[in-house]
């Protein structure tokens, strides 16, 4: 187990958004977390590496308890990639090097500059290394954004709707990179999705959220027709097409 | 997780090193500029010269330091040089580095290119300041003769008042973004509508002051770096160059925030912290750059961007790159001050913009450097 989640609870302006949220996350798992808009699937992301403050609940991260580390202890322990990044004029190998702040101190030394190398040539992309993020594209740019978690050595990746502005090249290429990286160095991924199919395809588990609570979290198993219409007020079905499960929403 | 196994890629290295040799460059054209600068005016000095009589001047004085009681000779030119030249020279190139540094610092932590020490009322507050001062607490007037038309009775007293009502600016602008959260909107928000309630303060005590006064509030106003003294160049000087290496160490700060709130938030980075912390120090050094010179638009807003054109956003060239562009600058506006209508001597602020504008109009239509 590398990260647990006990009793949660967080309150957006005295408002209740998050309720008595628990599960956990073994090393090597990616886990999707599924909820219509505005669920606050984002916000628990956010609760995980302390950019929100939970109100009460134990984040606890490979035997830590993120409450008493700070920021830039939690940062080099967590990767996180946000819906949105900015870009400016920066070449792309300098942007992924920012994911090295919180390992470095005066300047960069060669042993960050490794690193970040490895994970362009991971990540497909030596060609990048010097074109300027303000003139790349959408999916450049995520790519750009997941490279610079990456370079945080995290123990855990949280991805906030990872897949959201990519083609379905992009989308398929990502994806399946998170998942080699994720079982190869046996570290854990977190990703907020929309996509139910692309979830069932990719992560091991799911968290389906309802009204600021945890619906259900499980395996495969939990993703059925009721659970679906349940969540998201949306009747399906549940088909498996050459073994992959998929859902469909009856029109 | 380990990626240990990448090698060091030598077309970045070489693209750092470009970097570094624009700033280098920069530096070395900065050098020449004070040569020349010292070298012009109503009595032209060769250069060679210039150089002799700084060579010359700092080595009697750290002689005279060593050896207290030995004499420094001085000649005509060496007057010239370290009495009157040198340090107009120098308080235009520390001028022109900390508006540009404060310039780029809050056009980061606010994510606004709009940011500088001008647009965020600063600079009117300390021309509100000095004209309370010299209004409503009589510490000006004018004579009338050309040459030194204005004096201020009590320049002191002008600066200090003027650079309380800068910190008071910054205060309320902190204030509210506290209150409303520190965002940059608010902030910048904030310091615009500061910005008109100052001018419109000002413009209500001109209406109201006798031409004397009213005269040496204008003058005051016209940012000017001949009057300075060494004095005050050596207090300037200290907290330029303390401002200029705490900008530094936080330059991987700003780079996470140029990236986005949330990212640099991800990359461990006191968003909120490091935002509050930048405004006040980048407000101290404009303060105290207002308060002894006047006001000096323009380098705190547009130096930054002239840098970002040639060596890109990342703060770590940026803020460097920043610091020449603003010395360059308000140097060549100087020089160009002392010489254009000789022997009159305009103020540095007129020529800025005279000189900036139309660089930077030249550097937007062309973009980015490749």
């Amino acid at each position: 187990m590398i990260l647990s989640v006990e009793e949660l609870t967080f309150l957006y302006r005295n408002r209740e958004v998050l309720d008595e949220i628990v599960f956990t996350i073994d090393a090597g798992e990616i886990v999707a977390i599924l909820g219509p808009n505005g669920v606050g699937k984002t916000t628990l992301l956010k609760c995980l590496n302390r950019i929100l403050r939970p109100k009460t609940g134990v984040v606890n991260l490979d035997g830590e308890d993120l409450s008493r580390l700070n920021l830039m202890d939690i940062a080099r322990r967590v990767g996180y990639v946000p819906q949105r990044v900015e870009t400016g004029r920066l070449t792309a190998f300098d942007a992924v090097l920012l994911g090295r702040r919180p390992h470095i101190g005066w300047d960069v030394t060669e042993h960050d500059l490794r690193i970040v190398d490895a994970v362009f040539h991971r990540l497909s992309m030596d060609a990048l290394r010097l074109s300027y993020i303000d003139e790349m594209s959408g999916g450049e740019i995520q790519k750009v954004a997941i490279a610079r978690a990456l370079v945080q050595e995290p123990k855990v990746l949280l991805l906030d709707e990872p897949t959201s502005n990519l083609d379905l090249k992009n989308q398929v290429e990502i994806l399946s990179t998170i998942v080699q990286i994720v079982r190869q160095h046996t570290i854990a991924a977190v990703m907020t999705m929309h996509d139910l199919n692309q979830a069932l395809r990719y992560a091991d588990r799911f968290i389906f959220l309802k009204d600021g609570r945890v619906h259900s979290h499980g395996d495969r198993g939990i993703v059925t027709p009721d659970a679906i219409r349940d969540v998201y007020g949306v009747p399906v079905e549940v088909v498996t097409h050459k073994g992959v499960l998929l859902v469909v929403p009856i029109a | 997780m380990h990626f240990a196994d990448g090698a060091i890629p030598a077309d970045y290295l070489g693209y750092v090193r470009r970097k570094h040799l624009w700033i280098l460059g920069g530096i070395v054209l900065l050098f020449v500029l004070l040569i020349v600068s010292i070298a012009v005016g109503a009595v032209n000095i060769p250069p060679y010269d210039v150089l002799l009589s700084l060579v010359n001047g700092i080595v009697a004085r750290v002689n005279a330091f060593i050896h207290p009681g030995a004499a420094i000779r001085v000649s005509n030119t060496d007057l010239i040089v370290w009495n009157i030249r040198l340090p107009q020279a120098l308080a235009a190139i520390v001028a022109g580095v900390g508006l540009s540094v404060a310039g780029v610092a809050m056009q980061s932590i606010l994510r606004n290119p709009l940011g500088s020490p001008y647009t965020l009322g600063i600079s009117n507050a300390g021309a509100f300041g000095a004209a309370v001062s010299v209004i409503l607490l009589g510490t000006g007037q004018m004579h009338s003769t050309v040459a030194d038309a204005v004096t201020l009775n009590n320049p002191y007293l002008t600066t200090i008042v003027a650079f309380i009502f800068c910190l008071l600016a910054t205060a309320v602008i902190l204030l509210i973004s506290r209150i409303r959260g520190s965002s940059p909107e608010v902030m910048v928000l904030a310091g615009v509508a500061l910005s008109s309630l100052f001018s419109a303060g000002t413009m209500f005590l001109q209406y109201f002051a006798d031409d004397t006064q009213l005269a040496a509030v204008v003058f005051w106003t016209f940012g000017d770096v001949g009057r300075i003294n060494w004095q005050e160049l050596g207090i300037m000087t200290v907290v330029v160059v303390a401002a200029t290496i705490f900008f530094l160490a936080n330059r991987w700060n700003y780079n996470s925030i140029d990236a986005g709130d949330e990212t640099a938030k991800g990359l461990g980075v006191n968003v909120e912290r490091v935002r509050n912390v930048g405004m006040i120090v980048a407000a101290l050094v404009s303060a105290v750059i207002v308060s002894f010179l006047g006001v000096i638009g323009f380098v705190g807003l547009v130096c930054p961007h002239m840098a970002r054109r040639i060596i890109g956003d990342d703060q770590r060239y940026l803020i460097p790159g920043s610091c020449v562009t603003g010395g360059v600058l308000l140097l060549a506006s100087d020089t160009i001050a002392r010489v254009i209508v000789a022997p009159y001597i305009l103020p540095v602020a007129v020529i800025t913009a005279f000189m900036g504008a139309p660089i930077f109009i030249y550097l937007l239509l062309r973009g980015y450097r490749r």
